[in-house]
């Protein structure tokens, strides 16, 4: 640890590689929250994979949150070092002539993200746990959607989630191919990188307010 | 304006018949006065005492190039000589000009003539004596300047075990004006197998400099110069190569083969940042000592040797001393004279002036090269000169239109150039000189350039400036690509388009540079250039060893004055900048260190430094105390304009001797009326300017009385007094085939001249022909 | 024309500066950016006022001196120049122009306009070189032949005139492209293969040391970039980076 902060780049690499397996994760939470558009069933038995598989609750899992954590407090160290590192600031500074407003902003949209993850982890991960480990109820295989469904009855949270994926698609849409830059992917495959990173970045946040949208008209 | 000759005669007392061959005469002085009253002039005879027998006595004395009137057959014929020219120089105080016949001494340049020319070089390597390792370490070598020789001398002597302290005035060294260089730099490599040897290189440089520049050097130059690209390249300088992966070469002006390597159009940017790595390594290390922004404002001489510098730092304004046991000036050209150059800001004459004032000789100072390929100037704002490389002319064709009223229509916007038929356009140097062409030498295209000008063919606004036209090239290029790629060659607009491929490749950044800088686009309507002060070709006078007349100062690069002569060939300063730093003077310092290595460290407490620290102290409080009302920007404007008018691309005596007379008095009013704002002690641009300024203003002088005694035209020297019937240089082999090294007399018109004369042993004199 | 300035006066490296204004008249079309600075001069000169401080010296766009952030942009509006080659065409009559000095924690001001860059040599001697000494007896230059990709490559990184515009655009005044445009330069020819472990370790970490800010590649830096050096050249950097990293 104590390596990886001494230098620039390594803290960049560090905050690429948890970007990129954040992006893994999301993936892979994106296909099982799609399956509940589709079939109930099929939802509520990923979800009770997930639940109770020990090696997702007790490895994978601390893995994840270590990874959310390391993410945020990493970006917050960048930002910080960065904001020194200028020293006096420029009475006129134009950073739109040179770089697009999510590149340089990605505090603004983690910082919505990490906004959104005490709600979502409100919403589903602290009941999760309290359930299982707290209260230690008996494990029902069908609650899962039920619960999903229940959650976006209410239109400002379907409003709030909306709002949130817009962010993590701005905040995607720039992270995902300076991920590969920072780990020192810059070559001839780039445009593929661009285009799928393109792909991602919408696809992932939309696909997600779609199925919030989806169970709030449909229920 | 009184111009003086001074002559030696024999004083006969009676009717020469009537004295024999062995009668002993008395040699006297003769020279002319003007009386005040009556404007008429009188010959004043002066007795020196010295004796001479009538058959030792050669009457054609002011006809033999050494001008010594006292034969070889008087045993005391040196001692009486020197007498003379001593008695001679006396006068010199109530005299503005000595004029023909010239009262001056040889000087020597220790150039080994024991051997034959090609092993002359191997052969002095060989004698000259070494320093040992362990001892290297006690020794300390100032280095001013860090450009292409000042840094490769820096790294070269650091590596090789030297202590150095490397000055220059710029943030960092990797911006020494040497990176602005843009064509290339020559190599005697045949690569390209067309005949290149470092014979015909040495014949070029020699030719190209109108056989104006010492034969021993420039073979040396020659011989090293292939070391310099393997150096280079060992050092990663990411030289242009082609599809094989080898390296590549073009062509420049006045040679017949490709042997120029380059680097796009930023060779001298690529060269100067392998040369900057190199030092990088050493400041690493901790062998090099690096002062940046510091400027270099008196030499200091210890019992007769150059033993430290006077620095002021920039930053600070703080004057320091720094000792060492050589000092290697690397400080580059004067240009700037010019005050438009195409010189960085900054570039100044100071180190060498101030060296020169010290005692080192300053040798041909009127040499200076005018390129042809500048960007024309565009208003009385101008603050500088952009080059355009002069690699274009390999492709660019030059021309003006043949009829006046076309080119009035052109300047008054009323005619586009692209508009005028082909018949109507005059491509005066195919026209001239039909063998060279566009690619004739500088100065040549230069002075063709100006003649079309003058005759009212210009083609901008200010009517100096001729067209540089690629439209040709572009077609050419355009249909040789077609036909590669088979596609119809005769379909216009996409022969053009492959065209402009093929010449942005080439010549992008140059083209760009120029569509930033004039607003219009090169790929479209003609270039327009015109002339300007790129290089001096004069400088520092050395010796064989690049020592200059001063012990333990050396001059190095474009500073000192050695191997191009009176003209300088394109992609040159830059081989001869590394040449010198890395190959040369790294050897030849080691000969005159040899007899430091028991010194021990040189204090900077000695009476010297201390009188040397006050004086630079009186000269900068004299300018911030002045409180004038002209800024130095005016002065140095005005000393440019007087320059520029009267010693630049054509001299004529009328003219020299009225720029002599103004730079005095320009330079009076500086003293008198030169505002400097702000503190000593502080970031203080304007006197750090106030303080090269200065010293431009006493170059000025002695440039223009060198052009004046130089009544040959040779090279970029131009005598308007001597030209062939067709207006082409003239040359005076039998009067002037000599170097002239000018001592400092404690004013520019008082200085003592003396000369190297050049011997060629190896090369026919001939007139320089492009024909 | 006729221009506000509004001009960064500071009035050495331990004082507190501030913007000054001024206004210029008689400003011509085409004059460079850094000819009008010298009018400017002149007048507050007649006015008894200190002429403003900046850098410059080939005024052709190689040496890297001038180092001027014009209205929010490293060395002003137009793209790949520097402020030397900005002409004053780039702005309208009645304009107000900002201009700051490059600004950087490791960059400090010396006086108005100029900043102390030697940061960026120091990151050279820690590595910018291959160690090679001059002995005349290298091997031929042609003795190994190089691809012609790989040379242009390493031409157009070498073609860093190392003026600072990079850190001075980027908004965490990182140093990240003009330290990979060297290193990638010798990465990518092979007389500087041998030591490229070595040279990035040492050259990163000496960057680190000046405290320059972490690349986030908003990619200000090549838009700025008045050679217009690829970001290409940072990922170069950190593959190079990790590889030495983990050899060492």
């Amino acid at each position: 640890m104590g390596v990886v902060l001494s230098s620039t780049i390594l803290r960049k690499v560090a905050m690429a590689l948890s970007g990129l397996f954040l992006m893994f994760f999301l993936l892979q939470h994106f296909a099982i929250n799609i399956t509940s558009v589709f079939s109930e069933t099929v939802f509520n038995q990923f979800s009770h994979f997930m639940g109770t598989n020990a090696l997702v609750q007790f490895v994978l899992q601390p893995i994840l949150i270590f990874g959310v954590i390391f993410h945020f407090i990493m970006g917050f160290v960048l930002d910080i070092r960065n904001r020194r590192a200028r020293g006096t600031r420029y009475a006129v500074y134009k950073g739109s002539s040179n770089a697009s407003w999510v590149s340089r902003n990605m505090i603004i949209s983690g910082g919505t993200i990490l906004a959104f993850l005490v709600l979502h982890f409100y919403d589903f991960w602290v009941p999760e746990m309290k359930y299982k480990y707290i209260e230690v109820l008996p494990e029902n295989p069908d609650r899962y959607y039920e619960e999903l469904v229940h959650k976006f009855e209410n239109l400002t949270r379907v409003v709030l989630y909306v709002i949130s994926f817009l962010f993590l698609a701005l905040h995607l849409s720039h992270g995902f191919s300076s991920a590969f830059q920072s780990i020192g992917f810059n070559n001839k495959y780039t445009t593929v990188i661009k285009s799928i990173s393109k792909v991602y970045a919408i696809g992932i946040p939309l696909g997600f307010a779609f199925i919030a949208i989806f169970h709030h008209l449909t229920h | 304006m009184r111009k003086k000759k001074i002559t030696y005669s024999l004083n006969y007392r009676k009717p020469k018949v009537l004295y024999n061959t062995n009668d002993e005469l008395t040699v006297c002085l003769r020279y002319y006065t003007k009386c005040k009253k009556s404007n008429r002039s009188k010959v004043i005879k002066k007795s020196t005492g010295i004796k001479c027998k009538l058959k030792d006595w050669d009457p054609d004395w002011h006809k033999n190039p050494n001008r010594q009137p006292i034969k070889a057959s008087d045993i005391h014929h040196k001692k009486k000589n020197k007498s003379l020219v001593d008695l001679a120089e006396s006068f010199l105080d109530d005299y503005l000009i000595i004029s023909n016949p010239i009262v001056y001494s040889e000087i020597d340049s220790k150039v080994p003539s024991e051997v034959k020319l090609a092993d002359k070089w191997t052969y002095h390597k060989n004698n000259i004596r070494l320093v040992s390792p362990a001892n290297k370490r006690l020794i300390d070598v100032i280095v001013v300047g860090t450009g292409l020789a000042g840094g490769s001398a820096a790294a070269t002597l650091a590596e090789l075990g030297y202590n150095v302290k490397a000055f220059c005035f710029q943030d960092s060294p990797r911006r020494a004006h040497s990176i602005a260089a843009q064509g290339g730099i020559n190599a005697a490599k045949n690569y390209q197998g067309d005949g290149d040897s470092v014979h015909r290189l040495f014949y070029d440089t020699v030719k190209g400099g109108d056989y104006r520049s010492r034969e021993a050097n420039v073979y040396r130059l020659a011989e090293v110069s292939a070391n310099i690209i393997d150096q280079c390249v060992a050092q990663g300088v990411p030289f242009a190569r082609d599809y094989g992966g080898l390296l590549d070469n073009r062509s420049f002006g006045g040679v017949l083969v490709s042997r120029t390597f380059y680097a796009k159009g930023q060779t001298g940017q690529q060269l100067l940042l392998g040369a900057y790595s190199a030092m990088n390594r050493q400041i690493g290390r901790g062998k090099i000592k690096m002062y940046s922004r510091h400027e270099m404002l008196d030499l200091v001489k210890v019992g007769g040797k150059a033993r430290g510098i006077i620095t002021r730092n920039l930053v600070t304004g703080e004057i320091e001393r720094h000792s060492a046991h050589a000092v290697v000036i690397a400080s580059g050209g004067y240009g700037n004279l010019f005050y438009l150059s195409t010189n960085a800001m900054g570039s100044n004459v100071t180190a060498a002036w101030k060296i020169h004032k010290k005692g080192a000789y300053f040798a041909n100072p009127c040499f200076t090269q005018i390129h042809p390929t500048c960007i024309p100037v565009s208003g009385d704002h101008q603050s500088k000169l952009t080059l355009m490389s002069e690699s274009l002319r390999n492709d660019g064709r030059i021309w003006v239109p043949k009829n006046k009223e076309d080119a009035e229509a052109i300047r008054e916007g009323r005619l586009k150039p692209t508009d005028l038929a082909e018949e109507d356009r005059d491509y005066y140097l195919e026209r001239r000189y039909p063998a060279f062409g566009n690619l004739v030498p500088r100065d040549v295209a230069s002075r063709a350039a100006k003649e079309r000008c003058d005759e009212g063919f210009g083609v901008n606004k200010t009517g100096e400036a001729v067209f540089l036209d690629f439209a040709a090239a572009i077609e050419r290029y355009g249909k040789e690509k077609a036909h590669v790629k088979g596609l119809d060659e005769n379909d216009n607009a996409l022969v053009k388009k492959l065209g402009k491929q093929v010449i942005k490749a080439k010549y992008g950044n140059l083209f760009q540079m120029y569509e930033k800088i004039v607003d219009q686009n090169p790929y479209e309507t003609p270039m327009m250039i015109y002339p300007a002060v790129h290089y001096t070709m004069g400088g520092v006078w050395v010796d064989y060893n690049l020592m200059t007349t001063v012990p333990g100062c050396f001059a190095i690069g474009e500073a000192n004055f050695s191997d191009h002569g009176a003209n300088r060939l394109g992609a040159s300063a830059l081989m001869q900048g590394l040449a010198d730093g890395y190959f040369v003077l790294p050897y030849t310092i080691g000969d005159y260190l040899a007899d430091d290595i028991q010194t021990g460290a040189i204090s900077t407490d000695s009476p010297e430094f201390e009188q040397a620290e006050s004086n630079v102290r009186v000269q900068i409080n004299a300018f911030i105390n002045n409180k004038g009302t002209k800024t130095v920007d005016y002065f140095h404007r005005k000393l440019g304009k007087i320059i520029w008018n009267k010693c630049g691309m054509s001299r004529n005596k009328k003219g020299l001797e009225e720029a002599i007379a103004e730079v005095k008095a320009l330079r009076e009013e500086f003293y008198k009326d030169v505002f400097v704002p702000g503190t000593a002690v502080s970031f203080n641009e304007p006197l750090a300017k106030a303080l090269r300024v200065a010293d431009f203003l006493e170059l000025g002088e002695l440039f223009a009385k060198d052009a004046l005694e130089r009544t040959e035209s040779c090279g970029g020297h131009f005598r308007e007094e001597s030209q062939t019937p067709e207006g082409e240089a003239l040359r005076d082999d039998k009067n002037f085939t000599f170097v002239s090294a000018w001592e400092y007399k404690g004013e520019p018109s008082r200085a003592k001249l003396h000369k190297e004369t050049l011997k060629y042993e190896n090369i026919e004199l001939k007139t320089r022909s492009y024909k | 024309m006729k221009l506000t300035l509004k001009i960064w006066r500071q009035e050495n490296a331990t004082a507190k500066g501030s913007m000054q204004t001024y206004s210029l008249k008689g400003v011509s079309p085409d004059m460079s950016f850094l000819e009008m600075m010298d009018v400017l001069n002149e007048q507050l000169m007649e006015q008894g006022i200190d002429p403003v401080a900046f850098d410059h010296d080939c005024r052709e766009g190689i040496c890297g001196s001038c180092s001027m952030f014009i209205n929010g942009e490293a060395h002003g509006p137009d793209r790949l120049v520097t402020t030397c080659q900005l002409h004053m065409r780039k702005f309208k009559d009645g304009d107000t122009i900002h201009i700051e000095p490059f600004r950087a924690k490791p960059f400090p001001v010396i006086k108005d306009l100029v900043v102390d860059r030697t940061a960026f040599d120091r990151i050279q001697h820690a590595g910018g070189f291959i160690s090679v000494n001059t002995s005349g007896n290298t091997q031929d230059a042609n003795a190994i032949p190089i691809e012609k990709a790989d040379a242009d490559k390493a031409f157009d990184a070498a073609t860093c005139i190392g003026c600072g515009a990079c850190v001075a655009t980027c908004k965490n005044a990182s140093a990240m492209l003009f330290v990979s445009a060297k290193v990638s330069q010798y990465a990518l020819l092979p007389q500087g293969k041998v030591e490229a472990t070595d040279r990035v370790l040492n050259m990163v970490n000496q960057m680190d040391e000046e405290g320059f800010g972490n690349c986030t590649n908003t990619g200000a830096c090549e838009v700025e970039c008045p050679k217009g050096i690829s970001l290409e050249n940072i990922a170069r950097m950190n593959k190079e980076f990790l590889l030495a990293s983990y050899k060492v």
